[in-house]
């Protein structure tokens, strides 16, 4: 499988990175190295093998449902680019 | 006094022990060596103030005889390692000067024990690399360079700070990450001691995410008996990373000089590569031969997945990191590019804050999860990952008590020789160490001889999961066998 121009500016879009139409060749060049690369796993038999979700088999542990946090507003907001009483600003999303 | 960078960390915690030197000497003269050794540029944030603070709480400490197991001693920080109120960027300009309000697990095990921090630490972006040169805070140099040669050369990555920080006795020490051989390829490339433990063994929490199901943290060090001592305050259950493992931490250092008489290791055949240098394919038996002479004995194994490994981890490490990428959108920390939506912010700043290997991943990851390729894909490599894993476990079930393969398929090259065309060139490094991860099963790189241009070369072996033991035991074998190597200073 290999990707068009139109499927480069779709992921990219998809990844939320902004491409011009200069970067768009060379992208498609690099992403389509990397399929070909990945390509030769069709070759594996993978009938009735299951997809890995642990590496280590454990039972995924739960924690008491209690608060163990909180109480710092501040140090949450502290690295934020743009803030107001602790609320981060963004652009305007709904007019 | 002898220079105190020179000596090993468990010589150093002899001479704090025994009052021959205080922490804030060995802290000053490592303070000083780094000064000294910008050229490397393996420092991306120097700490002296702290550490100097650091050093005499310890040696207050260790005068009331309340030393802790790493008392004094100077370690750098990868800066992909969270560090409360000490700038944190993972080498990304996305992070910009983020800041963190919190303390990662393995750091903060270390300072519990007593250990001073120099610095944070250069290394791949997000530590996506195999040569630190994705970082944006630029290449770092490999204390070792080629005989009767000026080139500088890669310390390997994404650990590549670490490394050549190590290598250079910079510190006595260094934190480091391994996804997909981040630490085990950058310690063959300098000649120093790299362990990255088995999946599950050192907490996750802090440490700035890559690809979550591969990541581990490791020491890098100068021997292995240093590593071992290193390894036992980083590793231990944490309640905050859920993938942690809630079982003992074995003494790592009274694994050290313990007989391997009567231990199987495993010669992978599948390992010899065609086109295989001959000097990494002498190394390689010269290994096996000293394994043996130690009491070892050596068979021939079989992991006939081993190929596809590396493209398996291409869809693997990319998918999950698109994901663990998606946090930095400009508004909650670090770098924000305007735009006229907040779409478009979201777009600039990710455009303009993440370099060339970091958004040809992100997107590749996208790409291999996006509806109607994600089981073509993404599902087909976890199975092929499910085959990689039943392979070691099939040689492990015959008894065999560790694997013995190169670290790497080359010695260091230069900045800028790889990738620039294809990037799979530069994937290729990681191809002996990849394996592990997909496993999840622990690894050590340990020195072991020079190539014909007199640059150092690594052996690797695998081991059981959590049995890290048994790789420190064999890995002093090969040590004791190999001697240590030190570069010839240039900077």
């Amino acid at each position: 499988m290999s990707v068009d121009a139109a499927t480069v500016r779709r992921i990219a879009q998809l990844a939320r990175i902004a491409v011009t139409d200069a970067e768009v060749p060379h992208l498609q060049g690099e992403l389509n190295a990397m399929l070909d690369f990945v390509e030769q796993l069709s070759e594996v038999n993978v009938e009735g093998v299951e997809p890995m979700t642990s590496v280590t088999p454990m039972a995924m542990k739960k924690r008491q449902d209690v608060v163990t946090d909180g109480e710092i507003a501040d140090d949450i907001v502290k690295n934020a680019p743009a803030t107001e009483n602790n609320f981060f600003l963004v652009p305007k999303v709904v007019e | 006094m002898t220079d105190l960078t020179s000596l090993t960390l468990a010589e150093a915690r002899k001479g704090l022990d025994s009052k021959t030197f205080t922490s804030l000497e060995l802290t000053d003269a490592h303070l000083k060596a780094i000064e000294e050794a910008r050229a490397l540029n393996a420092f991306v944030l120097e700490t002296p103030d702290q550490a100097r603070t650091m050093a005499r709480e310890a040696d207050a400490k260790i005068t009331k005889g309340e030393g802790g197991p790493l008392a004094g001693i100077p370690l750098g920080i990868k800066d992909l390692f969270a560090t409360k109120d000490v700038r944190t960027t993972a080498c990304s300009k996305i992070l910009g000067n983020f800041v963190p309000p919190y303390e990662s697990t393995v750091t903060s095990q270390l300072w519990r024990d007593g250990a001073v921090m120099l610095g944070k630490l250069n290394n791949d972006e997000f530590a996506m690399g195999s040569s630190n040169e994705t970082s944006c805070f630029g290449p770092v140099g490999n204390p070792w360079r080629r005989e009767g040669s000026n080139t500088t050369l890669v310390p390997g990555g994404s650990s590549g700070g670490s490394a050549s920080a190590v290598a250079a006795l910079l510190c006595m020490g260094a934190t480091a990450t391994d996804t997909g051989g981040s630490i085990r390829q950058p310690a063959a490339f300098t000649a120093t001691v790299g362990i990255k433990p088995t999946y599950g063994r050192c907490s996750r929490w802090g440490i700035v995410a890559f690809a979550s199901s591969l990541d581990q943290a490791g020491p890098i060090a100068r021997t292995t008996r240093d590593a071992a001592i290193l390894l036992r305050s980083m590793a231990g259950h944490d309640p905050k990373d859920t993938t942690s493992v809630d079982i003992p931490v074995p003494d790592y250092e009274a694994a050290i000089g313990r007989s391997v008489k009567g231990m199987k290791i495993g010669i992978p055949r599948e390992y010899r590569l065609d086109g295989m240098p001959a000097e990494i394919e002498k190394l390689w038996s010269e290994g096996a031969e000293w394994l043996k002479a130690a009491g070892a004995e050596l068979v021939e194994v079989s992991l006939p997945h081993t190929k596809y490994a590396l493209p398996a981890y291409y869809i693997v490490a990319p998918a999950e990191a698109s994901s663990n990428l998606a946090r930095y959108d400009g508004v909650r920390y670090g770098l924000r590019v305007p735009g006229k939506s907040i779409g478009e912010l979201y777009e600039n700043t990710r455009a303009e804050g993440f370099g060339a290997e970091v958004r040809r991943r992100v997107m590749i990851g996208t790409y291999v999860l996006s509806a109607g390729y994600y089981d073509a894909y993404y599902i087909r490599a976890q199975r092929v990952r499910t085959l990689i894993k039943k392979d070691f476990e099939d040689c492990f079930a015959k008894g065999v008590h560790a694997i013995l393969t190169p670290a790497t398929p080359s010695a260091a090259f230069g900045i800028g020789e790889k990738g620039g065309a294809d990037p799979v060139e530069m994937y290729l490094n990681d191809i002996f160490t990849v394996t592990v991860n997909m496993a999840g099963l622990p690894g050590i790189a340990v020195p072991a001889g020079k190539d014909a241009q007199g640059l150092p070369l690594g052996l690797q072996l695998i081991g059981r999961p959590f049995d890290e033991e048994t790789l420190f035991s064999l890995g002093e074998v090969i040590e004791q066998a190999a001697g240590r190597f030190t570069p010839v200073r240039w900077w």
